[in-house]
């Protein structure tokens, strides 16, 4: 099927997005939001041991934001958190085979969607 | 599948009759109307002045008062730059609506540079320009007026007739662009006291790359375009024959047919209209019933447009968000994907701003297509509600509330 402006990847990530929903007492969550064009991510993640166990996620946004959200949780599950928080908006981006130039900007949220949830998650772990 | 295409606000397909008309000047007929000393000019000849008869009877104008250009963008362009230069010494002061298009929009930058003074006239919540605001804003120095005729995205129709004659009791250059309404609903240069009109072929099933500028006898126009004395001066370049032609094609059948196909596109207008009324949360845009015919526009809370219309899309719903300029997808980076700026004039919140969807009929669009829309729509809102943080808070709030 003609995939339009986005690769069959981001399609396939927009139309059936993974890990969809929220982790009841999550360890982290993350929320960040694009002022550019309104559109949200919020990041839940289960962390045991020092891994991301378990990630969910909920996007209001368009098709490459949803299907960055989805691949993102895909790519940290199993992660150790170090690991997680090295991801970069291009990992992303490239798992996806790519990105219109201008919708770049939409898998920068699900970059900083991780870091955030991890921050959040080392608050509520200090000391 | 079923296609249903629902975006005839960007382009309209082109008239299989218009085609027809078309088809002997990309063989038979190939002159250049320039070169008239034998007869394959001459025909050339004769074929562009008879579109520009054609396309002035839709307006109620001169044939003379008639230029072709490429299209919109370009006669939007000549009417803003070449009446802003075209008005003087001494006039510096250019006054537009908060609604218009990108070609008037952005033509504003190199006035600007230039030292012009820009006035922008808000609108109200429905997109109205209010005529009041624009008797305020005019001054002995201000050099022209453009305010749109309809709006493509929230499809409201301005009362140009009234500010045009605040315009011209004000002796102020006016300038309308009619793209999305001219063949649609009537524009007439009899009725509305505008000096400059801007059409365009493709929006009313003629072809793509033709475009006119109305200029009222005795207004004045600086060219844009440099080099042969075609189109009386206005605008250099050999003419787009074939396209012109199809200009006048089309301006013939939509003159002739235009009440017709408003009636059917009214029609469907309201099935659709009422049908969206059954989604919770559906937010109507535009004015109620100062309306392009078969034009719907909405917003839908706690759904991103772009996803919205992605999922219509694979069901065949064909339908569009914004302006098809400002949801662009192939720009070159962030800068290019801009939050509605026609939204954010009518006071939606700019967060949701990207969530504007526009549903424009075109006469061939039938019952069964406005069916196959209203019933994929809201398994797609659920969806992507279902999906959205903003949603679950709302559901959230509700139960704590409740
Ligand atoms: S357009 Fe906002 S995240 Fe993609």
């Amino acid at each position: 099927m003609a995939a339009g402006p986005y690769s069959e990847k981001v399609m396939d990530h927009f139309m059936n997005p993974r890990n969809v929903g929220e982790i009841e007492s999550a360890d982290g969550v993350g929320e960040v939001g694009n002022p550019a064009c309104g559109d949200m991510m919020r990041l839940y993640l289960k962390i045991d041991e020092g891994m991301v166990v378990d990630a969910k996620f909920r996007t209001f946004g368009c098709g490459a934001a949803i299907a960055s959200s989805s691949m993102l949780t895909e790519m940290i599950k199993g992660k150790t958190v170090d690991e997680a928080r090295a991801i970069t908006n291009q990992h992303v981006a490239d798992a996806l085979d790519g990105l219109p130039a201008v919708k770049i900007h939409c898998s920068v949220m699900a970059e900083q969607a991780v870091k955030s949830a991890l921050d959040d998650y080392a608050k509520k772990h200090a000391g | 599948m079923t296609k249903a295409f629902f975006d005839h606000i960007s382009t309209t397909p082109l008239d299989p009759r218009v085609f027809e008309a078309m088809r002997p000047y990309f063989f038979d007929r190939y002159g250049n109307p320039s070169s008239h000393i034998h007869d394959q000019g001459q025909a050339a000849v004769r074929a562009v002045d008879q579109a520009r008869a054609e396309v002035a009877a839709l307006i109620g104008a001169k044939a003379g008062e008639i230029v072709f250009t490429s299209g919109a963008t370009e006669s939007n362009n000549l009417a803003v730059l070449g009446a802003a230069e075209g008005a003087g010494a001494g006039k510096r002061r250019v006054v537009v609506s908060d609604v218009e298009h990108f070609s008037v929009m952005n033509a504003l930058i190199p006035l600007r540079n230039a030292g012009y003074e820009v006035t922008v006239l808000p609108v109200d919540r429905n997109g109205v320009v209010d005529p009041d605001a624009v008797r305020k804003a005019l001054r002995a120095d201000t050099a022209l007026l453009s305010v749109m005729h309809a709006n493509s995205e929230i499809g409201t129709i301005e009362p140009v007739g009234q500010i045009g004659q605040i315009a011209k009791e004000a002796g102020v250059t006016f300038h309308v662009d009619a793209t999305a309404s001219a063949g649609h609903i009537p524009v007439d240069v009899r009725e509305i006291p505008a000096d400059l009109v801007t059409l365009s072929a493709h929006n009313f099933y003629g072809p793509k790359g033709a475009g006119a500028l109305y200029l009222r006898e005795g207004t004045k126009v600086a060219p844009r375009t440099f080099g042969g004395f075609q189109e009386m001066g206005y605008r250099a370049g050999t003419e787009n024959v074939p396209a012109v032609v199809g200009m006048g094609a089309a301006a013939i059948l939509a003159g002739r047919e235009m009440g017709a196909w408003a009636e059917h596109l009214s029609r469907l207008g309201k099935t659709l209209w009422d049908g969206l009324a059954a989604i919770p949360m559906l937010h109507y845009t535009g004015h109620p019933s100062e309306r392009l015919p078969g034009h719907v526009s909405f917003w839908v809370e706690h759904v991103e447009g772009e996803s919205l219309l992605l999922f219509l899309n694979m069901k065949g719903v064909m339908a569009a968000s914004g302006s098809a300029c400002s949801s662009n997808l192939r720009g070159h980076d962030e800068e290019d994907l801009v939050a509605s700026p026609v939204l954010r004039a009518i006071g939606v919140p700019s967060d949701i701003c990207t969530g504007s969807i526009t549903f424009s009929l075109g006469k061939g669009n039938t019952a069964d297509e406005v069916r196959l829309a209203l019933d994929a729509l809201p398994g797609i809102v659920d969806r992507l509600r279902a999906m959205s943080p903003t949603y679950l808070d709302y559901q959230k709030r509700q139960v704590k509330g409740g």
